[in-house]
């Protein structure tokens, strides 16, 4: 067992046994879903239905029913994808690169974030495929030889980059959330009594038996998915920002967009994990697990990549003025100024000054000014994306080129459908999966939960190095 | 324990310092005699002066760094280690004087030919520098300087007490003030690291801009210390020093090596490729200036700073194996001041450069101070800290 410092917050709070980890997080699967369940779960899919009637009136009408035009050839579709793939970013980064960092506070919410990144990252994939027009021809993307007028698909573009590095991500997304699965999956196998539930949990299961043999492999799969996963959570947003940066249009084109929109995207995902992990602990009664250390970590994270994110778009602003280059500058004085300024003062305001709230102590521990902030921050990550795709194109070289956006209510109709739709899939997955680790939350009850941390030495048992423990104050 | 300076050590730097001098010294005579007839010799002084001092200065800030990440992360492993990092992070008072060394010298040259942007008559021809010179001008220039350096040494001075206090009185009331004083720190690092790479890197190629180029310094930066740091780490446990380190935090030291390799790699390449794919002119000129006089030097050094550590460094074993790192890391860290050498070379002194008896000269007189004042920060502190909060984690640290 690691040895941890009596100086850090526990992590499991209250007198929790092995036992009471399995019942609390099986029991909400086990009992009858509670009336607000249904509630939530019919508005979510009522707004999801919705938005699939839009998307089947665009795919009969044609593109021609959302706002764009010749000038602004992408706007509100793309923003939503780009939004959406920077949400699930949270999820790998939790799984793969905070279990590099042996970060154990992960444990509390690496299994619906990762949940989270999966629906997420198939809204994302949604709005490529529907802007193509026919969506049946949608498997045209794949570097298939061919007939179709061309004998490959276009090596060179980002966009077909784009089609390999998210689809890589989605997979390696599912089998390292699904590996995490197969021991709770095991453990809700033996605990549930009626026959069919029973049998669906033992298909998932693999016929896992919890043999030392079996717990070995699973460790040493985590660590090489979370070695895969790890360039995978920069490959994706770098890539997408290859979508802007390989072009020539001035706002987009800048060198230091990779890392910037990684930074964005963590920044966006773990907001939206907060946003749903502070319903959740509450609705779930997991507050032993999720608690006030668990969201200030999510909080400093926040702060950390609100911070790079701002530091990017100064950088970006005293470039454009240092280059000389006066399409650069224009780009930037019309964001600030022009037709658009009310987005790109959202932006500005969502992202680079409200995170800066969180060097707060207080604030950054209160639920209820996180659950607030966690939602300032999607609507400002929202904010940026429009703000670079649409400021940056709306502004053509030539002025009878100009233009701007406005969204049609189908345009509309298909983002809050997709957010109606997320939350159908998250719904569903609270109800029938374990929300947290049941088996990876044992392996720190004993050194990081709050009864044994605080417990008298001989609790340790076989530690004698305990020097460091009694010279502080808890 | 205490470090004792061996004589072999003793006599190693001094032997790197005097061939230095004695090479560049060489160096000076062949630049006068042979080429141009010393045409080129003030900038190319300046130029190696400032590539030396900042590379070591840099290693000397990415130590100080990645200490103030260790507080504000709360980080425990690094507890057995901490001296090492401290030794590092020494270096920057001297890193710091060396490096205002070369600008001054390279400041009374008139920006020596490397910024050009100092010497009146090239910006009164030059309307693009006029355009920066609100940014680009010599008083504000060392206002800046001064002022970024002047921070570093704050932060410096004060982690260094507090971590000597820390031993003497224990208790936690330490512990926090460094936390909240490395947020700190970091918050003025950010901004910092980047706006001090264009004024003392960027603007050599002073027509040419990048956003990302403080990050893909920062990055070098950050890579090449974690080399020294694992290397001295190493030097230290074979000679019987840091009782307890282990193979874990070995392991540890050889992942941020690792890892920060493909930092930068990642960072080269979007930088690369993004400006290669776009193909506009103003940006493309930095590349094309250094391929057209550094191909080998250019490639070759990306290559090497990529391949070496992605390839031999992947596996659990060789992240603890003193030999494998070791052989990459001293590959990797010449690598990365291949780098810095053509980052100012390029832009200034251009076909005229070469690796010659100044380069290498000077590269081993800034090694060997570099060394010595290193192993001198090491005898003045005991190796194994007291106190530390995380000490005691660790100390069992085992992954």
């Amino acid at each position: 067992m690691h040895k941890e410092a009596a100086i850090r917050e526990p992590l499991i709070l209250g007198h929790k046994t092995y036992h009471d980890i399995t019942q609390d997080v099986c029991k909400p699967i086990e009992d009858k879903a509670p009336r607000m369940w249904y509630i939530l779960f019919a508005i979510a899919l009522i707004i999801g239905l919705y938005g699939v009637g839009c998307i089947m009136y665009l795919l009969g009408t044609g593109i021609g029913t959302w706002g764009l035009n010749k000038t602004i050839g992408w706007a509100w579709d793309i923003t939503n994808f780009v939004w959406w793939v920077g949400i699930g970013h949270a999820g790998t980064l939790i799984s793969a690169v905070l279990l590099l960092f042996r970060q154990k506070w992960r444990m509390a919410i690496n299994r619906s974030a990762e949940a989270m990144t999966i629906f997420a990252v198939f809204m994302a994939g949604l709005f490529p495929l529907i802007h193509m027009g026919r969506l049946w021809l949608a498997y045209w993307v794949l570097p298939l030889p061919n007939q179709f007028g061309s004998l490959w698909v276009n090596f060179n573009s980002p966009l077909l980059w784009d089609v390999f590095a998210i689809s890589t991500y989605l997979s390696v997304s599912v089998v390292f959330w699904y590996i995490g699965l197969i021991p709770d999956f095991a453990t809700l196998r033996d605990r549930v009594k009626r026959p069919i539930p029973k049998r669906m949990y033992s298909i998932l299961s693999f016929g896992w038996s919890g043999r030392a043999k079996q717990w070995n492999r699973f460790e040493l799969v985590s660590l090489v998915l979370a070695g895969v996963a790890t360039p995978l959570v920069f490959s994706v947003h770098s890539i997408v920002s290859f979508d802007f940066a390989t072009s020539v249009i001035p706002g987009w084109h800048t060198t230091i967009f990779p890392p910037y929109f990684v930074a964005g995207a963590v920044f966006s995902g773990f907001a939206m994990v907060q946003t749903l992990m502070l319903v959740m602990r509450k609705a779930m009664k997991l507050e032993a697990y999720i608690h006030t250390r668990h969201v200030e970590y999510m909080n400093i994270v926040i702060m950390v990549t609100g911070s790079i994110v701002g530091t990017a778009y100064i950088t970006e602003l005293f470039i454009s003025w240092y280059s000389g280059v006066e399409y650069e500058a224009y780009a930037f004085i019309n964001r600030a100024t022009g037709p658009y300024w009310w987005a790109y003062w959202s932006m500005m305001t969502c992202n680079v000054i409200s995170p800066q709230l969180m060097w707060i102590r207080p604030l950054r521990r209160s639920l209820i000014f996180t659950f607030i902030i966690s939602i300032v921050v999607n609507i400002g990550m929202w904010f940026e994306r429009y703000v670079i795709i649409v400021t940056s194109i709306h502004r053509d070289y030539l002025p009878s080129s100009w233009s701007m956006h406005y969204p049609s209510h189908i345009d509309l109709g298909v983002y809050v459908g997709t957010i109606g739709l997320f939350f159908v899939f998250f719904l569903l997955f609270a109800r029938f999966f374990p929300v947290l680790p049941i088996a990876e939350l044992k392996t720190i009850l004993k050194s990081s939960g709050e009864s044994y941390k605080n417990a008298p030495d001989t609790h340790h048992g076989h530690d004698d190095h305990s020097e460091s423990e009694n010279n502080n104050n808890h | 324990m205490e470090f004792k300076i061996t004589k072999k050590a003793n006599l190693l730097t001094m032997f790197l310092i005097v061939f230095g001098i004695v090479f560049t010294g060489i160096g000076v005579v062949v630049e006068t005699s042979f080429h141009h007839h010393g045409e080129h010799l003030g900038q190319r002084i300046s130029g190696n002066l400032l590539i030396d001092s900042f590379f070591f200065f840099a290693i000397g800030l990415g130590a100080l760094f990645f200490l103030a990440l260790q507080y504000a992360t709360e980080t425990g492993w690094y507890a057995s280690v901490k001296r090492v990092i401290e030794a590092v992070a020494g270096f920057l008072p001297v890193g710091v004087g060396l490096l205002i060394v070369a600008l001054i010298v390279i400041t009374i040259q008139q920006g020596a030919h490397i910024y050009i942007w100092m010497d009146p008559q090239v910006v009164a021809h030059d309307e693009l520098i006029q355009g920066k010179s609100a940014y680009l001008n010599i008083p504000f220039f060392w206002i800046r300087t001064l002022v970024y350096l002047g921070t570093y040494l704050l932060f410096w001075r004060g982690f260094k007490s507090r971590s000597l206090l820390e031993d003497q009185v224990g208790g936690t009331e330490i512990h926090f003030k460094n936390y909240k004083k490395a947020a700190l720190f970091l918050v003025f690092f950010a901004v910092f690291s980047s706006t001090s790479s264009w004024d003392w890197i960027m603007s050599i190629d002073v027509h040419w801009f990048s956003t990302l180029f403080g990050w893909y310094i920062f990055a070098g930066m950050w890579c090449s210390t974690m080399i020294v740091l694992v290397t001295l780490t190493l030097f230290l446990k074979k000679k019987g020093y840091l009782p307890n380190v282990n193979e874990s935090h070995i392991h540890d030291l050889g992942k941020w090596t690792f890892a920060t390799s493909f930092l930068w790699s990642y960072l080269w390449f979007s930088q690369f490729m993004l400006i290669w794919y776009a193909n506009i002119p103003e940006e493309t000129t930095y590349h094309l200036t250094r391929i057209k006089d550094f191909k080998f030097l250019y490639f070759g050094m990306f290559i090497i700073n990529f391949a070496f550590p992605m390839l031999l460094l992947m596996s659990r074993d060789a992240k603890r194996h003193a030999g494998v790192l070791t052989f990459v890391g001293m590959i990797v860290l010449f690598g990365h001041w291949v780098d810095v050498y053509i980052m100012v070379m390029a832009g200034s002194m251009g076909a005229n450069a070469y690796i010659g008896f100044m380069e290498i000269g000077l590269l081993l007189l800034v090694l060997g101070l570099f060394i010595r004042v290193v192993l001198t920060n090491l005898s003045k502190a005991p190796l194994t800290v007291k106190n530390h909060p995380f000490l005691d984690e660790s100390i069992h640290h085992e992954i």
